[in-house]
């Protein structure tokens, strides 16, 4: 078996006057966890689509498992889970009759699909919900037996060699978005490859090896949570004042480099990217109390994806503009 | 992997079989309707303009027909609500057999209105009708029935996977009642002006009465009223069966 997992080459898809995907190139190495990462509208949904046999591309490669997701559409959904925006259930029955009917539609037989079934609502902490239609159940629960429905798997009734994660956690609190982390975690350590596609930095952060940054259907970067944000400059000190008057004076006395600051006065806000974050803090703390400039918040905190984002978008259009 | 077909569209089957467990109150609802329907139109509007002799033994295969013709929206119904809600994509992300999805509904819809046919017709019996012609023109009747209702099943699906919302539904269960009305269900045509008779009478569901009026009147079926009974739901078929199998496969475009 090759150490790939899913290879898209050049993928394009068009909706009326949309291009979704625009030349697409992904390498998923397997048994890794692969951030998609970008804004609504990016194609990150169609990408998902594409990949797991739901959509067509218009043209390019796309390989999955092993397999071509147009001409061997049956071999990649037999070795795939997905687990999309939306919960996909059977609202009017119970969880075990869910996983069982998935179960058998995976050809699993009956017994196993059982056997399967249990294994699962277990391992989700869903064994007392009985008889309940999902439908009375609460978000949480209903993305867990989501997710486990995705995983029913394969012939052999073990976890899909690949599984796609559309924005997994959007719209669920803290709580349920914790659990839907540590399920992720544990799957990497069954082998399976995990695609997931995310508007937020800090769940790619917290869950993918690599990460591509996809904007108007391409990956305009790709890399390391690390890497990516290392592009950006790296760590942030935001200052908030309590006189907006004085955001230039603090801009002069303050040991930040000049060029690289960002004045919001609505706010009251300087932001300056930092290297060293401890010494940064402490140095423009500092400074602030000598000059006896006063000051409502002083924080230090990573870039957000705005940021990351904003600053990827803006060099690939300058590259544009370039050639 | 074809050999799957039978157990995944089973399986299909039996996802609805479970829900009618789960909500017995709809499926109740739903066969006491016609029931309704006839006792109202039996006994509460009172007879049909330009019926001879009893109007139950005309009323009866008119309301069976009806029921059958009404079954395309519960059938539109159900498989838009699948269509809306995420567990589609499952099905079709999944090894499946190709068609399991629809013949699953199919399936279902055809032995619910089946329990439906059964329903009316014991009704109809204790009311004090009485088909006449024996057993073999009685299946012959109930299967004619059937196969309207097989053909307003794949109107259902295709409908359903054209228009795809929730309201284009109500637009249709709406709809469906002139187009039910305008048929020889309730009244002949004979006693309607020209233009509203011919269309009655060209009405598919008009064709599946009449023959059916004929099995059960048991002076022998017209076989030029068989032969209509049988070739517009076939043709009904030949048109959207397969435009509905095409429609379901183009999801993925």
């Amino acid at each position: 078996m090759a150490d790939t997992a899913i290879t898209v080459e050049g993928v394009r898809k068009r909706y009326g006057d949309t291009q979704a995907l625009d030349g697409l190139d992904l390498t998923v190495a397997r048994g890794t966890v692969h951030g998609v990462l970008g804004p609504n509208g990016a194609g990150k949904t169609t990408l998902v689509r594409i990949l797991s046999t739901l959509l067509r591309p218009d043209s390019g490669r796309v390989e999955v498992a092993g397999h071509d997701v147009v001409r061997q559409a049956r071999e990649v959904r037999l070795r795939i889970g997905l687990l999309g925006q939306h919960a996909a259930l059977d609202e009017e029955l119970g969880g075990r009759q869910n996983l069982e009917m998935f179960g058998r539609l995976h050809h699993l037989g009956a017994r196993h699909a059982r056997v399967r079934a249990d294994e699962l609502l277990e391992r989700f902490d869903l064994t007392a919900t009985g008889r309940k239609p999902v439908r009375a159940y609460s978000g949480g629960m209903r993305r867990r037996l989501d997710l486990a429905a995705s995983l029913i798997g394969n012939r052999h009734g073990t976890d899909p060699e690949v599984l796609f994660l559309d924005e997994p956690t959007t719209g669920l609190d803290p709580r349920g978005r914790a659990e839907v982390w540590s399920a992720v975690r544990s799957l990497v350590g069954g082998g399976t490859t995990v695609v997931l596609t995310t508007q937020y930095l800090e769940e790619a952060d917290q869950l993918a090896d690599r990460i591509s940054v996809v904007d108007r259907g391409r990956v305009i970067a790709d890399g390391t949570a690390d890497e990516l944000k290392a592009l950006t400059g790296g760590d942030r000190i935001d200052v908030v004042l309590r006189d907006p008057g004085l955001l230039g004076a603090a801009v002069a006395l303050l040991p930040l480099p000049k060029e690289d600051v960002t004045v919001d006065p609505d706010r009251r806000l300087l932001s300056a990217p930092v290297t060293d974050r401890m010494a940064a803090l402490s140095a423009v703390v500092r400074a602030l109390e000598e000059a006896g400039v006063e000051a409502e918040d002083v924080a230090l905190r990573r870039p957000t994806l705005d940021e990351v984002f904003l600053h990827l978008t803006a060099q690939d259009d300058r590259t544009k503009e370039t050639v | 992997m074809s050999t799957y077909a039978l157990t995944d569209s089973w399986t299909m089957t039996r996802r609805e079989l479970a829900h009618w467990a789960r909500q017995p109150g709809r499926l109740v609802v739903g066969l006491v309707f016609p029931v309704m329907l006839l006792l109202m139109f039996g006994y509460l509007v009172g007879g049909g303009r330009g019926v001879s002799g009893d109007y139950l033994d005309y009323l009866m295969p008119g309301m069976l027909a009806l029921t059958m013709a009404f079954g395309l929206e519960g059938t539109m119904l159900a498989v838009t609500q699948d269509l809306n809600k995420g567990v589609i994509d499952r099905f079709r992300a999944m090894p499946m057999a190709d068609g399991a999805v629809l013949v699953g509904r199919s399936a279902a819809d055809m032995l619910q209105s089946a329990v439906g046919l059964a329903v009316l017709i014991v009704v109809g019996l204790a009311l004090g009708w009485r088909p006449q012609g024996g057993p073999g023109a009685f299946l012959a009747a109930v299967g004619l029935l059937l196969l309207f209702r097989f053909a307003m099943l794949w109107i259902g699906i295709h409908l359903a996977l054209v228009a795809g919302k929730p309201e284009m539904v109500q637009a249709v269960q709406i709809l469906v009642w002139p187009v039910g009305f305008l048929s020889n269900a309730l009244a002949a045509p004979a006693a309607m002006p020209g233009w509203l008779g011919t269309a009655v009478e060209w009405n598919p569901m008009s064709r599946t009465a009449t023959a059916v009026r004929d099995l059960f009147g048991g002076l022998g079926a017209d076989p030029a009223h068989l032969w209509a009974a049988t070739a517009w739901p076939l043709a009904l078929l030949a048109v959207f069966f397969p435009l509905a199998i095409r429609r379901f496969a183009r999801m993925s475009h």
